[in-house]
C-alpha cells in the first residue's frame, strides 16, 4: 500500500463501521436453516441408534456428528467466510488431531495383528 | 475492557482511529484479524485436549469393549438427547447474539445472551440430575464403586430392556474406567461451560450498558466461537458416551 493511500485511509471519519469493508453479516435466516439441520440430524443419529446395525452403528453415529461438527464451524463460527488464514488455521487443527487419532489408533488396533 | 472506553483524542502520531483500536494495530481490520486468529489457536489447543480424552476412550473401549458396552447402557438417552438440543439451541442464541451485535440491537443481543445463559444452566441442571443416579447407584469411580448392575444385570431394573449376560469379574471391574473417562469427559466439558456461562453472566451486564453495540464486537464474536467449540465437544461426547454401544 502506498504512502498516499495510507494516508487517505487513516483520515476517513472516525465513526464509519470498520466491520463495513471485511466483515461478512450470516443473516439470521442462515442461522435458522442451520439450527434445523442440527435438530434434524440429532434426531436421525437418535433413531439411526435404535437399529441393531453392527459395526455400522459407530460409523453412521460419527459421521453424523462429523457433518454436524462441521456445519457449526462452517456456518455458526463463520469459517465459510472467514479469512485464509483463519480457514488455514482451522484446517491445521483438523490435520494435527487427525494426526493423534490416527498415528495412535493405528498402532493399538495393529498389535495383535496375525496373533489370532 | 476497560481501556476500549477510554478517549481518544490525544494526539499520536498523525492519525485518529476508533477508541477500541490498540495502539500496536495498524487498522480495525489487522485487530480483527489477529484477535480471531489467537482465538482460535486457543481453539486449536483445546481440539489437542480434548482429542486426547476422546483417543484414550477409543482406545480402551477396543479393549474392553464388553465393559463399555454394559458402561454405557447405565446412561440415559432421553437425557442426553435431550441436553444435545438444549446445547445446539444455546448455539443458535449465541449465534443470533452475534449477529444481533453486527446490526447494533442492543435490546435483542442482551435477550440473546440471556437465553444462552439459561440454555446453558440447563444443560447443567440436566448433567446434574444425570450425575445423582451415578453417586445413588455407586457408578462414581473410586467412591464405593459397585459392579454389581454388570456381574448381575438382573439386580437393576434400569437395564432390563437391554438383556445384557452377566460379566466376569474382571471384566466387569473395567467398567470403573468406563465411568473414570465418562467422567473426566462430560467433566471438563460441564466446566468450560460453567467458565463460559460466567463469562455470559458479565457479558450480559455489560450489554445492557452498550458496550457491544457500538461497532466493536470483537470480544461477542469470540466468545461466540468459544461456545461453538463447546457445542461440538458435546456434539461427539454424545454419540461415543451414549448411542454406539446400544447393541454391544
Amino acid at each position: 500500500m502506498s504512502e498516499h493511500q495510507e494516508q487517505h485511509e487513516h483520515h476517513e471519519p472516525d465513526n464509519r463501521d470498520v466491520h463495513d469493508t471485511d466483515f461478512h453479516v450470516v443473516s439470521p435466516v442462515t442461522y435458522i436453516i442451520v439450527f434445523s439441520v442440527l435438530l434434524v440430524l440429532t434426531g436421525v443419529t437418535v433413531l439411526a441408534s435404535l437399529f441393531d446395525l453392527n459395526a455400522w452403528n459407530p460409523i453412521i453415529a460419527l459421521f453424523i456428528a462429523c457433518v454436524k461438527a462441521t456445519t457449526v464451524v462452517l456456518f455458526f463460527m463463520h469459517v465459510k467466510y472467514s479469512s485464509r488464514l483463519t480457514k488455514l488455521t482451522v484446517g491445521a487443527g483438523l490435520f494435527t488431531f487427525l494426526i493423534l487419532i490416527g498415528m495412535t489408533m493405528s498402532d493399538y488396533f495393529t498389535r495383535a495383528w496375525g496373533r489370532w | 475492557m476497560s481501556d476500549s472506553t477510554a478517549i481518544a483524542q490525544t494526539p499520536h502520531g498523525t492519525h485518529e482511529h476508533p477508541p477500541y483500536q490498540r495502539h500496536h494495530f495498524e487498522s480495525m481490520d489487522q485487530q480483527v484479524d489477529a484477535t480471531g486468529f489467537a482465538m482460535w489457536l486457543f481453539l486449536l489447543t483445546e481440539i489437542m485436549f480434548f482429542g486426547g480424552l476422546f483417543t484414550a476412550y477409543l482406545i480402551y473401549r477396543n479393549w474392553y469393549f464388553p465393559a463399555f458396552v454394559a458402561g454405557s447402557h447405565q446412561l440415559n438417552i432421553f437425557w442426553g438427547s435431550l441436553n444435545t438440543l438444549v446445547l445446539i439451541s444455546s448455539s443458535f442464541t449465541m449465534a443470533m447474539g452475534v449477529w444481533c451485535a453486527e446490526m447494533r440491537k442492543q435490546g435483542a443481543l442482551v435477550l440473546c445472551l440471556v437465553l444462552t445463559f439459561i440454555l446453558g444452566i440447563g444443560f447443567l441442571g440436566i448433567k446434574t440430575i444425570e450425575y445423582k443416579e451415578k453417586f445413588e447407584k455407586h457408578h462414581v469411580p473410586g467412591l464405593h464403586f459397585s459392579v454389581k448392575s454388570f456381574v448381575d444385570p438382573a439386580s437393576d431394573p434400569d437395564i432390563a430392556q437391554y438383556h445384557d449376560k452377566p460379566l466376569r469379574l474382571d471384566m466387569a471391574r473395567h467398567t470403573e474406567l468406563y465411568f473414570f473417562l465418562y467422567f473426566a469427559m462430560t467433566g471438563m466439558h460441564a466446566l468450560h461451560m460453567i467458565i463460559g456461562i460466567g463469562i455470559l453472566g458479565f457479558m450480559i451486564f455489560r450489554a445492557r450498558a452498550g458496550a457491544y453495540t457500538t461497532g466493536h464486537i470483537t470480544f461477542v464474536e469470540n466468545f461466540g466461537l468459544y461456545w461453538h467449540f463447546v457445542d461440538i465437544i458435546w456434539i461427539f461426547l454424545f454419540p461415543l458416551l451414549y448411542l454406539i454401544s446400544r447393541h454391544g
